[in-house]
C-alpha cells in the first residue's frame, strides 16, 4: 500500500511539473515585452539590456523556468505590474482563503442536502417525490450557476431582504456574520453539486439495496433506518468520493463565477482582473494555484480509497 | 468502440407500429424517448431562430434608444429593454446565433485537436506515448474554464478569440476519449490481420482504426456542445470574453447584474434563454449517449 501511494505521489509530481512548465511557457507566448512594460515609453538601449539581464530574460527557456519554479516554491511569486503588490500575499494569503471558504461551504451544503435527497428518492423510488427530485437534478446540473446567483440575489436579497448580497466576511473571524454572508454564494455554487450528488446517490443506493448483505441485515431484524443509513449509505461513499474528486475542477471554476456574481475577493476576481489588465504573472499564479488545488485533492481522493474500502487494504 | 449499434435494451417495449426495416429505426427512438424529442424540438427551434434572426427579431439588436431605457416587458418590447434602450428580445434572438456558432466551432477545434493528439498517443507507443499521456494528464489537470481564461489572457477578447480559447481548452477530454478508443481498436483481430497482410500502416489507420474512432468522437461532439456554450458564456459573463455591444447572453446577464434590484428582466431574460438551451442540449446529449454510446463513458 505504501508502494502504491508513493507511485501515485510520483505520478502526481510529474503532472505538477508538466502543468507548471505548460503554464510558464504558455504565458511566455503572451504578447507584449515585459521589459518594455516595466520601463515605460522611453528608455535607452543600455537600460533595456540591463533590465533584460536583471529579469533573467537573456537566459534559455529551461533556465528561466527553473529560476521561476524555485522562486515559486519558496513563495516568491513576484510583484504585480499593475497593483504593485506582492503576488504571494495577494494571491495565496488573501484570495485563496476566500475561494477555499466558498468551496468548503458549497461542498458542505451539497453533501448535507444532496445525500439525504438521493437516499429519499432511492427509498421512495417511482413516487412523486422521486420524479420531483429527478426533475430538480436534471435542471440543477444544466442550469448556469451565475444566472442562479443573480436570481437568488434578486429574490432573497432584494425582494425578501433576508440575506446580504455582496461582500465577504471571513467566517474564521466572525463566525455568525461570515456564515450569513456565505449562504447565498454557497447555495449558488452548490446547486449543481446537490443535483449531481442526488442523482448519483439515488442510482448507487438502488444498486446497493439489492445486495445480499442488505437482505442479511434485514433478516437480522435491524430497523429500516439502520439498514439504509448505516449499511446502505456506507457503501455509496466510494463512488461519491470519486465523483466529487473528479468534479472538483467544476467546483473551482464555479467559484470563479460565483465570486464575480457576489463580489467576493477570491482567486476568480484576481484572475479576471489580471486578464483584463494583462498582468500575466498574476494570471500565472492564479492558474498554478487552481491546478495545485485540483491535483492535490485528486491525490487525496486516490489515497483515501483504502481508508473507505477495507477490501483495498494490503492486497499482496 | 467496436460495436456501432448496440442491441436495443430488452426492457424497452417497441412503441407504435413495428418498423419493417429494423427494430431500432430512427423513428422508434423519438417515440421511445418523449423528453428527448421535446428537447430536440427546442434545440432545433433555437437553431432556426439563430439562422433567421434578422427576420424574426423585431428590432436591431444593437440599436440604442434614449427614450426606451430599462422598460419592463410590454407589448412593444415583449422582454423589456436594457440600460441602453436596446430591445432584449432581439438581442436574445441574435444571441442564439453567437452562442451556437461559438459552441459549434469551438467543439470542432477541440475534437480536431483531440483526434490528432489522441491518435498519436494511442498509436505511437514507447516514450512518445508516455509523454503524450502525461501531456493529456497535465491539460486535464486544469478545469476547462481556467484553461480558457489562460488562453484568453494571451489571445485577447472577441468572438473569434473565444472560439479558439474554448476550443483549445476542450482538447484534453477529447484526446482522452480518442486515445482510449484507439487503444481498444488496435488490439482487435482485424487490425492485427491487416498488419499481417502487410498493408501499409497509414492505410490500416485510415481504413480500420479511424472509422472506429470517428463515430464515438461524433457522439462526444454533440454531447459537449452545451459545455462549450456554457464555458463561452461564462467567459463573457466574467467580462473577458465577447466585447460589448455584441448581443451575447453571458454579456447581457453581466450587464443586468448591476441593475438587478430594479430591472431584474435584464439578466433574467437572456439567462432563461441560455438555461433552456443548456437543459435541452443536455437532454439531447443524454439521449444520444444512451442510444449510441452504451458504455456511458465521459472524457474526464
Amino acid at each position: 500500500m505504501l508502494v502504491q501511494a508513493l507511485k501515485k505521489l510520483g505520478q502526481t509530481l510529474v503532472v505538477l511539473v508538466l502543468v507548471s512548465i505548460a503554464t510558464f511557457g504558455l504565458l511566455k507566448l503572451a504578447p507584449g515585452d515585459p521589459v518594455q512594460i516595466m520601463l515605460g515609453a522611453e528608455y535607452s538601449q543600455d537600460s533595456y539590456e540591463s533590465m533584460t539581464r536583471e529579469l533573467g530574460l537573456d537566459q534559455p527557456f529551461l533556465v528561466q523556468y527553473a529560476d521561476w519554479a524555485l522562486n515559486f516554491v519558496q513563495g516568491d511569486w513576484g510583484t504585480s505590474y499593475i497593483a504593485r503588490t506582492d503576488i504571494f500575499t495577494y494571491g495565496f494569503k488573501e484570495a485563496l482563503p476566500v475561494t477555499l471558504t466558498l468551496a468548503f461551504f458549497s461542498l458542505s451544503f451539497a453533501i448535507l442536502i444532496g445525500v439525504p435527497l438521493g437516499v429519499l428518492s432511492a427509498v421512495k423510488k417511482d413516487t412523486v417525490f422521486d420524479a420531483g427530485a429527478a426533475v430538480f437534478a436534471l435542471t440543477g446540473t444544466a442550469f448556469p450557476s451565475f444566472l442562479l446567483g443573480i436570481l437568488l440575489i434578486w429574490f432573497f436579497g432584494v425582494k425578501l431582504q433576508l440575506f446580504p448580497v455582496m461582500g465577504y466576511v471571513s467566517p474564521w473571524e466572525d463566525l455568525r456574520l461570515g456564515i450569513y454572508h456565505m449562504i447565498l454564494p454557497g447555495l449558488t455554487l452548490s446547486t449543481y453539486f446537490i443535483a449531481m450528488i442526488t442523482r448519483l446517490t439515488r442510482a448507487t443506493l438502488i444498486e446497493v439495496l439489492d445486495e445480499p448483505y442488505i437482505a442479511a441485515a434485514r433478516a437480522r431484524g435491524e430497523p429500516n433506518w439502520r439498514v439504509i443509513w448505516v449499511h446502505g449509505v456506507r457503501n455509496i461513499a466510494m463512488p461519491l468520493v470519486t465523483i466529487l474528486g473528479l468534479q472538483l475542477g467544476t467546483l473551482i471554476q464555479g467559484t470563479v463565477l460565483t465570486e464575480t456574481v457576489f463580489n467576493l475577493p477570491g482567486i476568480g476576481q484576481m484572475l479576471t482582473s489580471a486578464v483584463l489588465g494583462r498582468d500575466y504573472q498574476v494570471v500565472q499564479a492564479g492558474v498554478m494555484m487552481t491546478a495545485f488545488l485540483f491535483i492535490g485533492v485528486n491525490l487525496l481522493v486516490d489515497l483515501s480509497y483504502p481508508i473507505l474500502d477495507p477490501r483495498l487494504r494490503d492486497r499482496k | 468502440m467496436t460495436a456501432k449499434a448496440a442491441p436495443a435494451s430488452a426492457t424497452v417495449p417497441p412503441a407504435g407500429p413495428i418498423p419493417d426495416v429494423t427494430p431500432r429505426g430512427k423513428r422508434s427512438m423519438f417515440l421511445r424517448r418523449p423528453f428527448f424529442t421535446v428537447a430536440l424540438i427546442v434545440a432545433v427551434g433555437y437553431i432556426l431562430a439563430a439562422i433567421f434572426a434578422p427576420w424574426v427579431a423585431p428590432y436591431d439588436p444593437v440599436a440604442q434608444s434614449m427614450d426606451a431605457m430599462m422598460q419592463p416587458p410590454t407589448g412593444a418590447h415583449p422582454l423589456g429593454t436594457d440600460s441602453y434602450g436596446q430591445d432584449i428580445l432581439s438581442r436574445v434572438i441574435f444571441g442564439a446565433r453567437y452562442a451556437l456558432i461559438i459552441g459549434f466551432f469551438s467543439v470542432l477545434i477541440g475534437a480536431a485537436g483531440g483526434l490528432v493528439i489522441g491518435l498519436a498517443a494511442g498509436l505511437s507507443g514507447g516514450w512518445l506515448e508516455w509523454a503524450l499521456m502525461r501531456l493529456i494528464d497535465a491539460i486535464l489537470a486544469l478545469p476547462s474554464l481556467i484553461l480558457a481564461v489562460a488562453f484568453i489572457a494571451i489571445l485577447g477578447q472577441g468572438v473569434d478569440k473565444v472560439v479558439i480559447a474554448v476550443g483549445l481548452s476542450m482538447i484534453g477530454p477529447f484526446s482522452r476519449t480518442v486515445q482510449a478508443d484507439v487503444m481498444q481498436v488496435r488490439v482487435q483481430g482485424f487490425v492485427e490481420a491487416a498488419h499481417l497482410m502487410s498493408i501499409p500502416s497509414w492505410q490500416v489507420v485510415w481504413r480500420h482504426v479511424l472509422p472506429n474512432v470517428i463515430f464515438p468522437l461524433a457522439v462526444q461532439v454533440t454531447i459537449r456542445i452545451s459545455e462549450a456554450i456554457l464555458v463561452s458564456s461564462s467567459l463573457s459573463f466574467l467580462g473577458i470574453g465577447v466585447t460589448p455591444p455584441t448581443p451575447d447572453w453571458g454579456l447581457m446577464i453581466a450587464e443586468g447584474r448591476d441593475f438587478v434590484s430594479f430591472a431584474p428582466w435584464m439578466s433574467a431574460m437572456p439567462g432563461f434563454a441560455l438555461a433552456l438551451l443548456l437543459i435541452a442540449l443536455s437532454i439531447v446529449g443524454d439521449g444520444i449517449r444512451e442510444e449510441f454510446d452504451p458504455k456511458g463513458r465521459r472524457g474526464s
